[in-house]
């Protein structure tokens, strides 16, 4: 049982300071959670506590990699525009992702 | 602690003088009681007239945040302290600590270290108080401070007070907390993370008594609030009243600034920026209650230098590691250097406000040789400056001008304007043009952000852009080079005057 980090991570430490059981550390190119030492929280929060304080969509996910916090959860931003966004990244313009 | 009503605003509507700002005064701070003023005169970022003379810093070893707000996009520094879509070299606190040595070496001017980022440095307690115990030990010369966005504030007080710590910035975007939902998603808090209203209550709630524990300490706390139209526009004026209720001692609103490219939430569901007409209204509006910070630059988390220049290229840690310091005569120079910036300093405030003197302190409001008339209408004009009080800056290096205001009963600085806005950091902006921008349109926008001036001072500037300000309604001046910005200003102000052009409502501009 254990979460882990996707490249969406822009390494600002949050989760690091708030992990109960030290089990972030600074990895290249993102950060990245010990499996071994990483509980999901279930013993210590109601709520995983990195996932609960990561700033960035889609960062952390769990074993069936699916996010915790899913696109359109964190900035109220529409997932339509986010999806349109992204699009627009990959076909190789510029754009904010 | 209950503060004088502080105000830079020498009236500006005819009626000559008034009750505040005139001829007494060279800068707002000296309203304010000594103990205050003394902690903040050489603060380059408090004070109007220090921060032409001293330098500050600030360190990026706070990466982390414990909010999200509408404006910020967590790949860039924090938005409430630097410009948006900054990126800052994040620094250990050893690392930093190495940084602020070798700067204060190289630029005795330094007084200043401030942690502001990139995230909230209060949601990096561990990396800022490390920072901050290790600089009192080996620089005890240097001022700390510290911003943040409040809501670990109560907690940290004490603290703070331990690190000596005098000045505190803390970001109010507002007291109600419907609006703050709208600023606000979310917070993290108490191993949570909460959402919509009661998250914004907590923070609203936190930062209110962080900013009372704080002034109960005697600790400085400046307050700063991000302009956001149709949102907290209004509500800013009860913000404005609120904070200094309470005992901050200034109040500095600046513009929201939204891009899409940002990525931020505000950028991408085009929520508009203030126009700097409307920016300077809230401005005008809160000054009558306190003293603003009109001349803030929203510098990058790591900026190095005088406020409005940002020097941190040349310590980049490789660069550090090549350096050589002698720390301690480097502190001994640091004081022959800022004791001799406070003699000349207290010398212009000295300046008696007889008809004699010329009008050198800043913010002054010397009485005229010959009286104006008293409906002399007043007149904004832009200056290009690179410190010092002179105007000393071609047209076309100039990323920013200083407004000022004249008008019978004076010349007051108003705010600043920067011109590009929407770089990427200051030091990639070459006078060409990047991104695909060109130097046309930096010039177009150049003068739009120069909207209701009608003249602009510099040292020298270029045929092409003298055609298009004239164009544009705004009258070109090189003449006063290397002269002092108040006596020049109110030269101008007069010829315009003897010419008969302030009896008359101000031209019509053309909008670039
Ligand atoms: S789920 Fe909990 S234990 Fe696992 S990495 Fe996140 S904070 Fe640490
Ligand atoms: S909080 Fe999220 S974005 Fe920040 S370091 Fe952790 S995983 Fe990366
Ligand atoms: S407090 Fe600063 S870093 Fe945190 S979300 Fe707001 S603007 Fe961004």
């Amino acid at each position: 049982m254990a979460l882990s980090i996707t490249e969406a991570c822009v390494n600002c430490w949050a989760c690091v300071d708030v992990c109960p059981n030290t089990a972030i550390h600074e990895s290249d190119p993102v950060f990245a959670i010990d499996s071994d030492k990483c509980t999901e929280c279930l013993a210590e929060f109601p709520e995983a506590q990195c996932a609960a304080i990561c700033p960035i969509e889609c960062a952390i996910v769990d074993e069936l990699g699916t996010p915790l916090n899913p696109l359109g959860s964190l900035t109220g931003i529409p997932v339509e525009k986010l999806q349109e966004l992204l699009a627009v990244a990959t076909r190789g313009q510029p754009a904010s992702t | 602690m209950d503060l004088p009503v502080i105000s830079n605003t020498a009236p500006a509507s005819g009626g000559g003088c008034s009750s505040s700002g005139c001829g007494t005064a060279p800068d707002a701070l000296s309203h304010l009681p000594d103990h205050i003023r003394a902690k903040v005169q050489d603060h380059p970022c408090y004070s109007e007239e220090a921060h032409h003379y001293f330098a500050r810093m600030h360190v990026a070893v706070a990466p982390a945040c414990n909010i999200q707000c509408n404006y910020c996009n967590r790949k860039y520094d924090c938005a409430n302290e630097s410009r948006p879509g900054v990126v800052s070299e994040l620094l250990h606190p050893d690392q930093a600590i190495k940084k602020v040595l070798a700067v204060a070496a190289t630029i005795p001017q330094m007084t200043v270290l401030g942690i502001a980022g990139p995230g909230d440095p209060l949601a990096n307690p561990e990396r800022t108080f490390e920072t901050f115990r290790q600089l009192s030990e080996k620089a005890p010369d240097i001022k700390l401070c510290v911003s943040t966005n409040g809501l670990n504030l109560p907690k940290y007080v004490d603290e703070i007070a331990k690190h000596n710590i005098d000045h505190v910035t803390i970001t109010i975007n507002c007291l109600d907390p419907e609006v703050g939902a709208k600023i606000y998603p979310w917070i993290y808090w108490e191993n949570k993370r909460i959402r919509g209203v009661e998250a914004a209550a907590i923070l609203i709630a936190q930062q209110q008594r962080g900013l009372e524990m704080l002034v109960e300490r005697g600790i400085l706390v400046k307050v700063n609030s991000v302009m956001i139209p149709g949102v907290n526009d209004e509500h800013l004026k009860e913000v404005s009243r609120a904070v200094k209720a309470k005992g901050a001692f200034l109040h500095n609103v600046m513009p929201l600034i939204a891009e899409a490219e940002h990525g931020t939430y505000y950028g991408i569901m085009a929520q508009r920026s203030p126009s700097t007409e409307e920016l300077q209204a809230i401005q005008d509006e809160c000054a009558g209650d306190m003293a603003m910070m009109r001349h803030c630059r929203q510098c990058r988390a790591d900026a190095v230098g005088l406020l409005g220049e940002d020097r941190g290229a040349e310590f980049t840690l490789d660069k550090l590691d090549a350096m050589e310091i002698d720390y301690d005569s480097a502190m001994a120079r640091r004081k022959e250097v800022h004791d001799a910036i406070i003699d000349q300093l207290e010398a212009r405030r000295a300046l008696p406000a007889a008809p004699a003197a010329p009008a050198t302190a800043l913010d002054s409001s010397a009485p005229l040789p010959a009286p104006l008339p008293e409906d002399s209408r007043p007149v904004l004009m832009a200056v290009a400056t690179a410190g010092q009080g002179l105007i000393n800056q071609h047209f076309g290096h100039a990323r920013e001008f200083l407004v000022y205001e004249a008008s019978p009963a004076g010349v007051r600085f108003i705010s600043h304007r920067k011109t590009e806005l929407y770089c990427v950091g200051g030091d990639t902006c070459g006078d060409e043009g990047q991104d695909g921008v060109s130097a046309d349109s930096i010039l177009d926008r150049t003068i739009a952000a120069l909207a209701g001036c009608e003249v602009v001072l510099c040292s020298k500037i270029g045929f092409e852009p003298w055609g298009l300000l004239e164009q544009a309604g705004i009258q070109p001046n090189g003449e006063h080079a290397m002269e002092a910005i108040e006596t020049a200003v109110m030269a101008v102000y007069r010829e315009l005057a003897e010419a008969g052009k302030l009896a008359t409502p101000a031209p019509d501009q053309k909008r670039a």
